[in-house]
């Protein structure tokens, strides 16, 4: 391994510019002659529009224009999509209600778009807004996910707000299992909303160059490719060629940066009407009430086990709220991102899942980082975890008997897992954890008047997605491949364009590490490009942990096609044929001889072509690849959270954070331990601190961070990280992924540890002070009444 | 935030001047204030910035009284020699107020005057007795807080300083609000001879308030023991979405027992 190949732990090269503020992000876009955009947002959750008069606020100084509703209609502007089509169990087609980007007649949650004033400054823009005048017909509203089918309809094309109802897995078998189970363990599961939060709050700037005809927007996504297209071939700005999207340095997004809003496509659609640029950058609250939001699961779930506790049936039942709208990717995240999960690290031969998605009058609900399978990870490792403490065993025995074993596993809900060693994770995790001496720490804390608990988390989760053909099976709009193109120029460095996007994950860093690595090169040679859409053909962009598997897979396999096509050039050079040629450690040689050309010559070879005539070879050294994955990739490991509660305030310090994970072959170890930690961070900030909450009448409570928790360094434990790697078989690299994994590992981890040490299930995420608190008081009130 | 005047006096005369002309704001630290304008909360016509109002800056002993100055940042007083030395609890609450950026610019003047039922400060200047003094008059600490945000300044009235007597023993717990990290329940508690005065902050629906029983049965007794079991009634306590009056009410009697045992 050199310095700076695969596996060698190098710094981040893009952090020197991220820490002292050089970072290029869309804010730091300014054109010259720009307007700003302001959106007048709804401060009802359900009302009709009545009237509009925006006659007074359109002569306020530095007003350019108004748009509404109306004029996105006249224009032929269509709505925002939801790219991944679902059908109910009698074969019905999902309920999509229609969702335009500026309102028509109807606002359905706190923060919806009624209307953009353009102005010379943010300032003259927000004053023209406080001059309009909208009338509305406020209706009843309800945010409620569990109650959402008794509600007004949010969309009459869904009368009862139910979006769709789907199932999957085998009904008569998992009911077959029940009946014949010697023991059944029940759990209600409210898997809690989450703000996503990324630093950077959403941004855009629109332009049209009317010289050309194209338009341009600058934009803080995840996908920038995925952004043309929809803008382009459903909403109808531009066709490809005309529209340019651009996503520059990106603060962070994990999930909520993934999809098309609405700001964004006004932003560019108005550049043209308004004939200037137009700059819109959200707010704090604008993130809070209109990021798509994540999670918000209401479920009952039932676990069968036979006579020597072995796992034999699953069912579950589950309300996922949608929120108002569907955002881009919403529909799959409690569908096919959640129940085929559901088997977990586990042997069970039946399992039954179905899952009604509702509307409610809150922003819409998409992926966020794990979407999906934190909500099916959390509900397996609680009801695991419990139906170990019911039948008396202890919960790591409990899953090591039930652990799957064999590799290629095909589980009854769609996925094949290709390799893995649970148990090795959950030994390694024992050992680091000194799991031997829980007994002898809770009796010290117990000593101190504290409670201490420990939980597990035996997570597996399905990313790398995906197989094109496979999700194109299950309903996605989208093929899931990547793409990649290297550009060796004259004297040997390297560009590599990637259809993968970096918003925090260090791109820049891991793919120059596997490009430097191959061509023996330094790491100073290479060069990440990506995040335009002019310069990088096409990509899918980054979510789903699939970065490493599926875009360093692209890069590898055009990695092979330089290779070969450098040979030749050796070849051509050396005098000897291709077949000939060795390449290692970044030099061309002749098999058995000490005829020898490195990497940089050989380029320049290709480029002056004095070597060979154009009918032999064409001259040159620049390969793409598409790479379309053989099967999702299944990263998967424990997590062992030890806490001390103090019964007398309700705190939950978490004292002790043990993770062993398993995520194939590692690039850069320094940067998976960085996923991870984040990951873990963002996974206790579910189970201890974030909600977002909504009143009867749909108003976001938890609209700023001082109502809003955010999991902060002092909240926080030292982790111990461990690894165990079976390599992906499923993949050039033998990777998995990392991105999420902490993240769907840590909220069950840490709520079995409180339930262990409150002696109590009854406790509901984010288990705050007051909550655990008065399930303390609860638990020693049936102590004493023992 | 809307357009205003931005003044900066160098003077007490010139910022009273200033501050009794119509829609005007007195800015101290502007913890409240800024954001209160960013969101289009609040529209004053001109803004009277203290900050360069020297004479309302920093600390000092005068006849057995810790004088410290209206604009003297949380920093300064958890940092000062002297407050450490003769009102130690007063310095441990000043370090523990929101973050360093916080403290390094907010004031003790701001907060006592904004009299955010959720700050810290309101609590000690009730328990340690202290005098509000102003550009006109002095005022006791028991006549002060009037209930949430208000207080007994008049329009345009600027605080100067607090007198606080000093040597007195003295503590504050505080548990933090885990969004915000303001006080969900906050108890100052101070020992004058053979009484005991107890503040608390953040829980009260009518912002700071002494608690009586507490304050009775630390009377001759200042011990976290002499408070076990105690704690107040949940009449009058906050319920909001982060904790309930049972809880705060229940919390109150932890803090208080945490208080004394932190008092030196």
């Amino acid at each position: 391994m050199s310095a700076t190949g695969i596996g060698a732990p190098v710094k981040r090269r893009e952090d020197f510019r991220f820490i002292t503020g050089k970072g290029q992000y869309t804010a730091d876009v300014n054109r010259h002659g720009q307007a700003y955009a302001y959106f007048l947002r709804s401060p009802h959750a359900h009302a009709t529009i009545d009237a509009i008069d925006y006659a007074e606020a359109l002569k306020m100084p530095g007003v350019c224009a108004i748009y509404t509703g109306k004029d996105l209609a006249d224009d032929k502007i269509g709505g925002l999509i939801c790219g991944w089509m679902i059908h109910s169990k009698d074969g019905s087609p999902m309920k999509a209600g229609a969702h335009p980007a500026l309102a028509q007649g109807k606002v359905r949650y706190v923060g919806d778009h009624v209307a953009v004033i353009i102005a010379d400054t943010l300032a003259e823009a927000k004053d023209a807004a406080e001059k309009i005048n909208v009338t509305y017909g406020v209706l009843p509203a309800n945010a409620d996910t569990a109650s959402a089918m008794k509600s007004a309809a949010v969309h009459d094309v869904a009368p009862d707000n139910r979006v769709y109802d789907w199932h999957l897995g085998d009904k008569g078998a998992t009911e077959a299992a029940f009946a014949k189970a010697a023991h059944i363990t029940k759990l209600d599961i409210v898997n809690n909303r989450l703000v996503p939060n990324p630093m950077e709050p959403r941004a855009a700037v629109g332009e049209y160059e009317e010289g050309s005809g194209v338009f341009c927007l600058h934009t803080t996504s995840q996908n920038p490719h995925v952004a043309r297209l929809v803008l382009s071939a459903f909403i109808g700005i531009a066709p490809e060629n005309k529209l340019r999207v651009i996503a520059p340095d990106v603060g962070g997004g994990f999930g909520a940066k993934i999809f098309i809003y609405a700001e964004e496509t006004v932003c560019v659609w108005a550049a043209k009407k308004v004939g200037r640029p137009v700059k819109w950058t959200a707010d704090r609250t604008e993130a809070f009430l209109a990021d798509a939001h994540g999670r918000d699961h209401v479920s009952h779930a039932e676990l069968a086990l036979d006579a020597n506790n072995k796992i034999i049936g699953l069912r579950v039942k589950t309300t996922a709220n949608l929120g108002a709208y569907l955002s881009t990717f919403s529909s799959s995240v409690p569908t096919y991102l959640y129940a085929p999960l559901l088997s977990g690290q586990y042997n069970i031969p039946a399992i039954y899942a179905e899952v009604d998605a509702v509307y409610t009058n809150t922003a819409p609900v998409d992926a966020y980082r794990g979407a999906g399978r934190p909500e099916a990870t959390f509900l397996v490792e609680r009801i695991i975890e419990v139906a170990a403490r019911e039948r008396g065993l202890d919960p790591a025995q409990f899953r090591q008997m039930n652990y799957i074993t064999q590799f290629p596993h095909q589980t009854p809900l769609i996925f094949a897992y290709d390799a893995g060693d649970f148990n090795a994770s959950m030994v390694k995790a024992l050992e680091l954890a000194d799991y031997k001496g829980v007994g002898a720490r809770k009796a010290d804390s117990a000593a101190r008047g504290k409670l201490r608990g420990v939980g597990f988390s035996s997570y597996i989760e399905a990313c790398g997605i995906a197989p094109s053909a496979a999700v194109g099976s299950l309903g996605a709009g989208v093929g899931l491949w990547e793409s990649a193109e290297v550009r060796v120029n004259a004297i040997g460095t390297v560009e590599v364009l990637t259809g993968s996007h970096s918003h925090g994950q260090g791109h820049e860093t891991t793919f120059a590490q596997l490009v430097s690595d191959r061509l023996g090169i330094p790491i100073e040679h290479v060069s990440i490009v990506h995040g335009d859409t002019d310069k990088v053909q096409m990509g899918m962009g980054t979510y789903g942990s699939r970065s490493g598997a599926v875009g360093m897979s692209a890069i590898s396999k055009a990695l092979d096609k330089i290779e070969a096509k450098a040979k030749k050039v050796a070849g051509f050079v050396l005098e000897a044929a291709d077949t000939d040629i060795e390449f290692k450690d970044g030099k061309f040689t002749v098999k058995g001889t000490d005829k020898t050309i490195d990497f940089g010559s050989v380029a320049l070879q290709a480029y002056i072509a004095h070597k060979f005539t154009g009918a032999q070879l064409e001259p040159g050294l620049k390969e793409g690849a598409f790479y379309d994955p053989t099967n999702f990739t299944f990263p998967a490991g424990v997590h062992i959270c030890e806490v001390e509660i103090d019964p007398d305030t309700g705190v939950t310090r978490i004292d002790r954070w043990t993770a062993v994970d398993d995520f194939g072959a590692v690039i850069n170890p320094m940067i998976v331990e960085g996923q991870v930690h984040g990951g873990i961070a963002q996974g206790i900030g579910q189970a201890l601190l974030e909600g977002a909450v909504y009143d009867k009448d749909g108003q976001l409570l938890t609209a700023s961070y001082m109502d809003y928790a955010m999991p902060r360094a002092d909240d926080l434990p030292n982790y111990k990280l461990g690894f165990t790697e079976t390599r992906c078989p499923s993949n050039p690299l033998g990777i998995k992924g990392c991105g999420e994994a902490g993240a769907i590992a840590a909220p069950p981890a840490v709520i079995n540890a409180i339930t262990d040490a409150l002696g109590h299930e009854n406790i509901a995420m984010p288990a705050t002070p007051q909550a655990v608190w008065r399930a303390a008081q609860h638990a020693v009130m049936k102590k004493a009444a023992e | 935030m809307y357009e205003f005047d931005y003044h900066r006096p160098g003077t007490l005369d010139a910022a009273v001047k200033l501050a009794g002309e119509a829609d005007a704001k007195i800015l101290a630290g502007g913890h409240t204030l800024i954001p209160t304008l960013k969101q289009r909360l609040a529209a004053p016509k001109l803004l009277v910035d203290l900050h360069a109002v020297r004479e309302l800056q920093g600390v000092h002993l005068k006849d057995g009284q810790l004088v410290i100055g209206a604009m003297t940042t949380h920093a300064h007083v958890a940092d000062s020699a002297l407050v450490k030395a003769h009102l130690p609890g007063l310095a441990a609450l000043a370090a523990g107020i929101g973050d360093p950026h916080v403290r390094h610019r907010g004031t003790i003047g701001g907060s006592v005057a904004n009299n955010d039922p959720a700050a810290d400060y309101p609590s000690a200047v009730l328990a340690l007795n202290a005098t509000i003094i102003t550009n006109k008059r002095s005022i006791k600490a028991d006549d002060f807080f009037k209930g949430m945000f208000e207080t007994a300044l008049a329009e345009g009235e600027i605080i100067t300083h607090f007198s606080f007597p000093a040597g007195i023993k003295s503590g504050y717990a505080k548990f933090p609000n885990p969004a915000s990290r303001y006080a969900l329940v906050g108890v100052y508690v101070a020992q004058h001879g053979s009484d005991a005065r107890v503040a608390v902050t953040g829980a009260g629906a009518n912002g700071v308030f002494r608690a009586s029983t507490l304050e009775a049965a630390l009377k001759g007794n200042f011990s976290a023991a002499a408070l076990e079991g105690k704690s107040v009634p949940a009449d009058g306590i906050n319920s909001d979405m982060h904790a309930d009056a049972a809880y705060r009410a229940h919390l109150i009697g932890v803090m208080a027992r945490r208080a004394v045992a932190a008092a030196h």
